[in-house]
């Protein structure tokens, strides 16, 4: 089981022309990370816009540069856009300062998705930390409101400190579509009486049958490297194990070369990878 | 003497003179003809307005780290084989400007620039060229994006390519399945004899040019002797021996090389390497298949007009695989690894190809000497 091939929509035109977007909403999530709520323009480009979940856009502010983001919304209502952003530097510090009614550039979208449709009637794990739960949260829309085609479907989320971690107004709504809900930290604080832990180490608390099950994991490389110990030692195939890469992007077309890991091109064949094709290189120091 | 039209396949004899003729008749109909030249003591493409430009009776000695010219007596009009320009710099320019940004009334708009510039014939293409530009075809024109500034110039492009009689000993061509001779994909290729040039029309376009062109058909034995001059080369290349006081001449070992470099990633190797290369790029620069490029803002005073700007990158900066958690391949030795593996490894997995062509423009212009074929002998001599 390989992620197919992507491209729903290719603009064989001119794959660097930039979409305007405008900024709906920003919503502060925690400290140091917004969502933007945009809107394409015009409206018939807004209504031809399709994503599937796992897929990006290269973010553009002119004078400042591109940014590969997830989206972060429902591939059920794409004409609504959200990408969720943590600031870090250069062009997601300049989107930090854009405000409700703001323009900005889009290109995409771009990469391969969660293979969701390839998991119906089978277990599902999603296991991410930080930043690593917007790129499934389009995952998470789509299992709510089908989840009778799933069978059991658990989260293992992560975050540094309490006041981290992303969407907890949401949670409840998960957990009563029938998903289980696991969350850690790896700092508490006094309120917390919660999970203090990494995120791996929530596996303890699944009931795993690894035939029927895939995991999708998302986050720092070295928390997926041990999701997929944790997930491997319980039985699961690379095969079924996916996770999405990250890279220099600049392009996103698969032209510019910044992204390759051997013989891939994150932006192009991934971002999202059963691990069976990243296996040979996961553990090479500086590949 | 010939007329009208030549059909594809067709092979005709013209007087040395004629080349001439034939870059007359390229430009009335609107190309821009670049060709070999000499500029700072090396064979580089440039406008051409004539031949009388063209580097006649000079040979060039390649070796590691090293170039020079030198008049020969023997030597006809492409007698020297390659120098640090190929059709890259043509068309995927070293800086190209890619979207145009403007505000106007308060919001951007996003335009593409045209690709401007009449439409390129260049003269002189080697059989290693021609492959590149193959390669570079896959890379920019046949995944799933295409590229379209490369696009508009590639379509137009006219190629008149050179069957090579000599071979510098950086060359290895004849390794990499891309030379001596050229393969199809040339709008006319030449073969040179020492009163003559014996053209094979390779396309349409190709026999259209040599309309005025005057020209005699070539006999089967014509043809014979003109398809054994490269392949003479080539039997050469393959018997070559080292000499005292010449510089080695160069092959490649390509047998299982694939799982030979992705095997040994671990190979002591690429620690020794490291300690000589300098990360200097300059052989991701002048290696005619290197595509890796960053497109940059060019911002003008008043903030309102926004250039995107590609220019070419190299895997052998850190910029290269920086991300904001870190840089991927800091050390030299992983970004010297990189570039090995991916021109002669990975790239056979993305595109179906070796990305080398045996040009040895990377040996020859590199300050320090590194040769590609004899990093890939040390790693095969001890496979770990
Ligand atoms: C497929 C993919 C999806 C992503 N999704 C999200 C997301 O949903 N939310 C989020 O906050 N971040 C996401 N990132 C990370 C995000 O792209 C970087 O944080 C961002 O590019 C940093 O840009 P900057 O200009 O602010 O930082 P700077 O440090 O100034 O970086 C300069 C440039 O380097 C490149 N770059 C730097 N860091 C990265 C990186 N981590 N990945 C790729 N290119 C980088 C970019 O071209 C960037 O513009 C994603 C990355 C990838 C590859
Ligand atoms: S790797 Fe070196 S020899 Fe091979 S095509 Fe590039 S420059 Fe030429
Ligand atoms: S191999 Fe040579 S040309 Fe290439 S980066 Fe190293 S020193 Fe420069």
């Amino acid at each position: 089981m390989t992620v197919s091939a992507p491209f729903p929509s290719v603009n064989r035109l001119d794959p660097w022309k930039a979409h305007s977007a405008k900024i709906c909403a920003v919503f502060e999530e925690v400290p140091g990370i917004k969502t933007y709520e945009l809107e394409l323009e015009p409206a018939g480009v807004r209504d031809e816009y399709r994503f599937q979940p796992g897929q990006f856009n290269m973010v553009y502010l002119p004078g400042f540069g591109e940014s590969a983001i997830s989206i972060s919304s429902d591939p059920g209502s794409p004409g609504r856009l959200l990408h969720t952003v943590r600031a870090v530097g250069n062009v997601t510090n300049a989107l930090a300062r854009k405000q409700t009614g703001d323009q900005i550039l889009l290109r995409g979208p771009f990469g391969s998705w969660w293979p969701l449709e390839n998991c119906i009637g089978q277990d599902l794990i999603i296991a991410c930390g930080g930043v690593g739960l917007p790129p499934l949260r389009p995952v998470i829309y789509e299992i709510v409101r089908r989840r009778k085609e799933f069978g059991d479907v658990s989260i293992l989320y992560g975050a540094r400190r309490p006041e981290d971690l992303l969407f907890t107004n949401e949670y409840e709504s998960w957990r009563k579509a029938g998903i289980q809900l696991e969350v850690t930290v790896d700092l508490g604080n006094l309120g917390w009486t919660g999970h203090i832990g990494v995120v791996p180490t929530l596996f303890e608390r699944l009931d795993v049958s690894p035939a029927q099950t895939s995991v999708f994991t998302c986050g720092p490389e070295i928390m997926m490297r041990f999701v997929i110990q944790e997930a491997q030692d319980r039985g699961i195939a690379s095969e079924r194990i996916f996770l999405s890469m990250e890279r220099n992007m600049n392009c996103a077309l698969g032209l510019c070369g910044h992204c390759q890991l051997g013989p891939e091109f994150i932006c192009k064949d991934g971002p999202v990878f059963s691990f069976d094709r990243m296996e040979p290189y996961f553990h090479m120091e500086d590949f | 003497m010939t007329s009208g039209r030549l059909t594809i396949g067709a092979f005709v004899s013209i007087d040395k003179d004629q080349l001439q003729t034939l870059l007359e008749c390229l430009q009335q109909v609107g190309y821009r003809t670049i060709g070999p030249q000499v500029r700072d003591g090396a064979v580089v493409y440039d406008d051409l307005a004539s031949v009388n430009q063209l580097p006649v009776g000079q040979i060039d000695i390649q070796d590691g780290g090293h170039y020079r010219l030198e008049a020969d007596e023997s030597a006809g009009w492409f007698d020297y084989v390659v120098g640090p320009h190929s059709l890259k710099n043509f068309l995927f320019p070293a800086r190209e400007t890619i979207q145009q940004l403007t505000l106007q009334d308060g919001s951007w708009a996003s335009t593409t620039p045209e690709v401007e510039g009449p439409p390129l014939a260049v003269i002189g293409v080697r059989g290693c060229d021609l492959n590149a530009l193959k390669i570079q075809d896959r890379v920019f024109l046949e995944g799933p994006y295409v590229d379209p500034h490369y696009q508009a110039r590639r379509e137009r492009l006219f190629v008149v390519a050179v069957n090579c009689r000599r071979a510098a000993a950086t060359c290895f061509c004849h390794s990499m399945g891309a030379g001596p001779a050229v393969s199809p994909g040339f709008d006319l290729a030449l073969t040179e004899f020492t009163d003559r040039f014996v053209v094979e029309v390779g396309t349409d376009r190709g026999g259209e040019a040599m309309k005025t062109v005057p020209a005699t058909l070539c006999s089967v034995e014509d043809i014979q002797t003109a398809k054994d001059v490269p392949k003479q080369l080539e039997k050469q290349m393959h018997a070559r021996k080292p000499e005292d006081g010449h510089p080695q001449p160069r092959e490649l070992d390509t047998t299982g090389i694939k799982e030979l470099l992705l095997g040994n990633l671990q190979h002591p190797r690429w620690d020794d390497v490291a300690e000589r290369c300098l990360a200097c790029a300059n052989c991701t620069m002048v290696c005619p298949t290197c595509f890796c490029s960053t497109v940059g803002e060019v911002t003008d005073l008043t903030n309102e007009n926004v250039l995107r700007e590609r220019t070419w990158a190299s895997c052998f900066t850190g910029d290269h695989s920086y991300t904001s958690g870190g840089v991927v391949r800091p050390s030299v030795k992983s970004q010297y690894r990189q570039w090995l593996t991916h021109k002669l490894a990975s790239w056979i997995d993305q595109f179906d190809s070796s990305g080398c062509v045996g040009c040895g423009r990377c040996i020859t212009w590199c300050p320090v000497g590194i040769d590609i074929t004899e990093e890939v002998a040390a790693i095969r001599g001890e496979d770990i």
